[in-house]
């Protein structure tokens, strides 16, 4: 298996595989061409699966060795048993999900840990376009139209600390990130994290009672 | 850089049909029904070398009407003579690379391409076998294909591979043999026939005992049931095409003429596209074989099996890897079949890959040259450790 080089997986890529366990069981849901998959097999010994919608890149990730299921994410996760996994994995496709608190639910089900991440629809410059120009903001994130956007809706780090407690999750961890435009270098960001960060990255997990 | 095409280099080059002969009486081979059959061979045809671990061995399951012939020439072709029916795929630095691999294609039980059949003499009328051939089921195959492999010393397979009722065959050794094998490849098939193949085949089976040559499967060495066995390949052609590759193919193309005959001469290029092909098949193929395979193909049931961690596990040693295909346009075992194998797979916690490809050819695309189904599996049998 070719692991690729560390540099050019997605920053948040990056930070998610730091945050993770060796030898563990990992989902990927939208594991793209595999490319946070392959690095954690190679450098953490992590068994991995991922579920990918696009059959090229399926087909891409199976052809390297990867476990990919080339599926629709919100079916693919109701087949597994109860914890199947240490970490599920759902990095930037929140904003695209119809039923967002019925798919954590059955992600907090089948793994331990839930590792989540999404554009900050509360970045200054978002909130700079809207103020100041009055049209609907696009950004290096979130580089759609209204009308030809995936996105079918937009989440700021504040709605989703509120989600996760409503819905009945702990946080075990936030780390907001600032990213360049091709997302492949970035900082972490510590201060005014609401209006600075272009990504939110959480760990959450099901209050179980 | 892995080739779809055959030059010759990618090709196996000349190979050579074997037998393998067992279940001497009175030890014969116990069917799954009970029936005891004996003696039995086995045809099959090997590419590659075995290593010294033999550990580099992949066994090949064939479709219902194929044989051990998986690449390669025989010494014997002439000069139309196409090669095995996956030379695309098999071959040095071709997706399953016989410079890697110790490939083993066996033929099926039942079948008339040098296995044991109901067209092979019965011991004990020194007749063919005819309608007395017992039953046999798709596990009673993969029982043969495993007794093989024993007497050519081989303890482990790194792989079992296989299209349609070779994919049944690839299911029947998971469950039947887990701790046997590293990877099975189960490619358009499904875990149990749905009424519409049961009803295909059984089409098929009526066809050949309503022509009068059928004479309850008696008709060896007189004249044989051409006409029904032609019109069961007709039926079994159009389950294995796809309404856009016809549309593509044919249309509604008029064959060698201008207008219409007005009568039933066959004025469409699919009719006599249909009838090219049931003429070719019955200078090779045998008529009750058909009946037998369809048959076990129509009995063949491994859902409870697939949904019992305890059949998949073995002895729990080791997870077998899985790689599920399925093809867009295949309507006798469509996606949504093959999505039941890989959720009861997950449900189990079995380690299972699936990709459904894009294509039009209907069921039979995985015997069409495609350079992503090549990339495919070539990827994957890297990937198992």
């Amino acid at each position: 298996m070719v692991s690729p080089d560390s540099e050019n997986i997605r920053f948040d890529l990056r930070i998610i595989a730091s945050m993770i366990d060796p030898e563990c069981r990992v989902l990927d849901l939208g594991c793209g061409n595999g490319d946070l998959l392959a690095w954690l097999a190679a450098n953490k010994n992590v068994i991995g699966t991922g579920v990918e919608q696009d059959k090229k890149k399926a087909a891409h990730c199976i052809s390297r060795g990867l476990s990919v299921l080339q599926g629709d994410l919100n079916e693919e996760v109701e087949d597994y048993p109860d914890c199947s996994f240490d970490y599920v994995i759902l990095s930037q496709t929140l904003q695209q999900v119809f039923e967002p608190a019925r798919l954590l639910n059955s992600l907090a089900r089948i793994g331990r840990k839930v590792i989540v991440s999404f554009p900050n629809f509360s970045h200054h410059s978002i909130r700079l376009q809207l103020l100041f120009k009055g049209v609907a903001p696009k950004s290096d994130e979130l580089p759609y139209s209204w009308y030809d956007s995936p996105n079918i809706r937009v989440i700021t780090l504040k709605d989703f600390r509120k989600f996760s407690r409503d819905v009945g999750y702990n946080i075990l961890k936030e780390i907001t990130i600032s990213t360049n435009p091709a997302n492949n270098e970035g900082s972490i960001i510590r201060y005014f994290t609401d209006i600075r960060a272009t990504y939110g990255i959480y760990i959450i997990e099901k209050i179980r009672s | 850089m892995i080739k779809t095409t055959t030059s010759q280099e990618s090709s196996v080059g000349i190979v050579e049909k074997k037998y393998y002969t067992f279940a001497n009486p009175p030890e014969e081979l116990v069917l799954e029904s009970g029936a005891r059959i004996g003696p039995v061979t086995i045809a099959y045809e090997t590419y590659g070398q075995l290593n010294k671990q033999k550990d580099n061995c992949i066994l090949l399951a064939h479709a219902f009407s194929g044989d051990s012939h998986a690449a390669g020439f025989y010494a014997t072709d002439g000069e139309g003579d196409k090669p095995g029916w996956w030379d695309f795929l098999v071959g040095p630095g071709q997706g399953i690379d016989t410079d890697k691999y110790f490939v083993i294609c066996p033929n099926i039980l039942g079948s008339c391409m040098g296995s044991t059949g109901p067209s092979s003499i019965n011991p004990k009328t020194s007749r063919p076998y005819a309608l007395d051939f017992p039953m046999m089921t798709i596990g009673d195959m993969v029982v043969t294909q495993k007794a093989l492999i024993d007497h050519l010393g081989i303890s482990s397979l790194l792989a079992v591979i296989g299209g349609s009722v070779g994919g049944m065959q690839v299911l029947e050794w998971c469950v039947r043999f887990p701790d046997f094998i590293r990877a099975a490849v189960p490619i358009a098939t499904t875990m149990r026939h749905s009424a519409l193949a049961i009803a295909f085949n059984e089409i098929a089976r009526q066809s050949i005992m309503a022509d009068p040559n059928w004479k309850q499967g008696k008709y060896y060495g007189g004249n044989k049931p051409d006409m029904g066995l032609a019109v069961a390949r007709m039926v079994g052609h159009v389950t294995y095409l796809s309404d856009e590759a016809m549309r593509r193919k044919f249309g509604r193309k008029l064959q060698d003429k201008a207008s219409f005959s007005f009568g039933f001469d066959g004025d469409f290029q699919v009719e006599s596209y249909l009838r090219h092909q049931g003429s070719k098949f019955v200078t090779r193929f045998d008529a009750n074989s058909l009946l037998y395979i369809t048959k076990a193909a129509d009995y063949f049931d491994v859902v409870e099996q697939m949904s019992n961690p305890d059949f998949l596990k073995g002895s729990g040693t080791k997870q077998t890897k899985y790689l599920v295909v399925s093809y867009s346009s295949d309507w006798l075992y469509p996606t949504y079949q093959a999505k039941e194998l890989v959720k009861s797979l997950k449900r189990c916690s079995q380690d299972v890959s699936f990709c459904e490809i894009e294509a039009d050819c209907g069921h039979d695309a995985f015997l069409i040259p495609d350079q992503r189904f090549t990339t495919l599996i070539g990827g994957f049998l890297d990937g198992i450790s």
